[in-house]
């Protein structure tokens, strides 16, 4: 090792000193700021927590790939757990408990609504086949819905201690596909039966006195005028109308859960679906009931399409007169009213 | 018995990520599902805080409130499991966790996402203890070799605690008095109904 190299080394060794002897001059500001709480600034959870407004959550930045997994704490989705768990039961049984007990305690009082006038003998067209297509297509994927959207909610309490573990989770999931992909089948059936029925159903001055009548649904031999649709059957139409309109949105929503964006949107979904879910079964429990054994002489209008003439007097009065003033009156008489003597 | 929970110390945590790494090896997590996260609060600003956020095993479970075949199921040590064979794959879970723990292995509409995974507090599932048919739906059982989660065993600043939830909460209480500050025992409040207080 020569000399120039150890003279190198040693003014090296003096720039360092030098370097650090200056530094020990400027030591005392960073002193002075170590000094203070490194963590006075620190975010705490308490004052996240406060400053958390409605259903918003605590979130920061994660490094893996994955924006969702952003969000550390949201408190919020407890409210949700407990309104589905809550409220949406709730109302999913009293919908179709209470619809039970009213028609229980109306079929004990009222009876079985029949046909003043005998049966005529004589049929007429109420619905068409392309009306009975789109209300058997509408009802039957509704019930299919409705049972395996019941059993997403009371499955568990009513089914799982009947059944088991491992059925009732073969059951539910069955169940839950069949509300997948027969939900469109019931958007069709709906879009088809509002574009056949909105022109009959727009309310209109005969719906008052209807209504102001009852129905005629609480006293025997009361029959309110109505044309095709009465004030009950709008409130129906109307019901399934918005009604599963929310649905089939919220449904669809809740199916593509990217199209609805954030979690809150999907719980706001969910809660929706439920609550009108429930409050469309207590109308079509009843409306059921109505169509079936509480009045004699309905089922037929869906069932083969055609009516007793007597049985349309009685309920739909303005109706007839308008059929009959189209067909010329003759069309209805010729049709058995005379059968061959 | 015990009544697990876990605790991070956000003024320990260094994002290192070591726990979430771990977790994922330890279990063969499938790909896109991550048991454990590291969130960084503030992220660049003065008090920037990173913490750690798993499933917290909460007390009166919301998910299993909502589970629609009821396929939670809390364990002696009050850890939060789940059965995979029952599990439906609906998401309410999801919707009901206020950690966003539940997780699904495939990205799909309703009922296709497959079945939920989620932290398992290194405590597998309802298969017996320890067997093949356990590690490949939970992934291992370290409870029931005597060990705690590895997450938290292996943290290398000690800031994820594991264990006792009366013990753990000692330790941090210990740290905060001894260093002076502590932001929290994050997530306490939602999961178990209590904060600490120092």
């Amino acid at each position: 090792m020569n000399m120039k190299h150890l003279a190198k080394r040693l003014a090296a060794l003096m720039a360092v000193v030098t370097v650090l002897a200056l530094g020990a001059v400027t030591a005392p500001t960073v002193a002075q700021a170590q000094q203070v709480n490194p963590t006075a600034q620190s975010v705490t959870e308490d004052k996240l927590f406060q400053a958390l407004q409605g259903d918003q959550m605590v979130a920061g930045r994660v490094s893996i790939p994955d924006d969702k997994a952003s969000g550390l704490i949201k408190p919020g989705n407890k409210s949700w757990a407990g309104t589905h768990t809550g409220t949406v039961r709730f109302l999913s049984i009293a919908a179709v408990v209470s619809a039970v007990v009213v028609l229980a305690l109306f079929y004990m009082i009222r009876g079985r609504i029949m046909v003043d006038g005998k049966m005529s003998g004589i049929r007429i067209l109420r619905f068409t086949a392309i009306e009975r297509f789109a209300h058997w297509l509408m009802a039957g994927s509704f019930i299919v819905l409705a049972l395996t959207g019941l059993n997403l909610v009371l499955g568990r309490t009513l089914l799982l201690p009947l059944l088991g573990e491992g059925t009732f989770s073969t059951l539910t999931v069955w169940g839950k596909l069949a509300h997948n992909y027969v939900g469109p089948a019931f958007m069709a059936g709906l879009l088809l039966s509002f574009l056949v029925w909105v022109a009959h159903n727009l309310p209109n001055k005969v719906d008052a006195e209807w209504i102001a009548q009852g129905g005629g649904l609480l006293k025997k031999g009361v029959h309110p005028p109505a044309k095709k649709f009465n004030a009950g059957q709008k409130v129906i139409f109307w019901s399934v109308t918005l009604g599963g309109a929310a649905l089939s949105f919220t449904g669809v929503m809740l199916l593509f859960p990217t199209l609805a964006g954030t979690q809150a949107d999907w719980q706001l979904y969910q809660l929706i679906h439920g609550i009108v879910a429930a409050v469309l079964s207590f109308v079509i429990i009843a409306h059921i009931y109505i169509g079936s054994i509480g009045m004699e002489g309905a089922f037929d209008a869906m069932g083969t399409g055609e009516v007793d003439l007597n049985w349309a007097k009685e309920h739909h009065s303005l109706w007839v007169e308008e059929v009959q003033a189209k067909s010329g009156d003759k069309s209805i008489s010729t049709k058995g009213a005379h059968p061959a003597e | 018995m015990a009544r697990m929970k876990f605790l991070c110390d956000a003024d320990r945590c260094i994002e290192c990520n070591a726990c979430v790494t771990a977790c994922k090896n330890e279990h063969e997590v499938p790909w896109g599902i991550n048991r454990r996260r590291v969130v960084t609060i503030n992220d660049g600003l003065p008090g920037e805080r990173s913490v750690s956020m798993a499933c917290m095993h909460c007390t009166d479970a919301p998910c299993a409130a909502v589970c629609p075949v009821d396929c939670f199921y809390t364990t002696d040590d009050a850890v939060v499991l789940h059965s995979k064979d029952t599990c439906i794959g609906c998401g309410y879970c999801f919707y009901a966790c206020p950690f966003g723990a539940p997780q699904y292995p495939k990205v799909g509409n309703f009922g296709t996402r497959g079945k939920m995974d989620k932290c398992t507090y290194c405590a597998g599932g309802p298969e017996a203890d320890m067997t093949e048919a356990e590690y490949v739906k939970y992934g291992s059982n370290r409870l029931a070799e005597g060990k705690l989660p590895l997450c938290a065993e292996m943290c290398s600043t000690k800031a994820l605690l594991a264990g006792d939830g009366d013990i753990i909460a000692e330790i941090y209480k210990e740290r905060v008095v001894t260093r002076g500050y502590g932001s929290g025992a994050w997530g306490w409040r939602t999961a178990y109904g209590d904060a600490i207080n120092v």
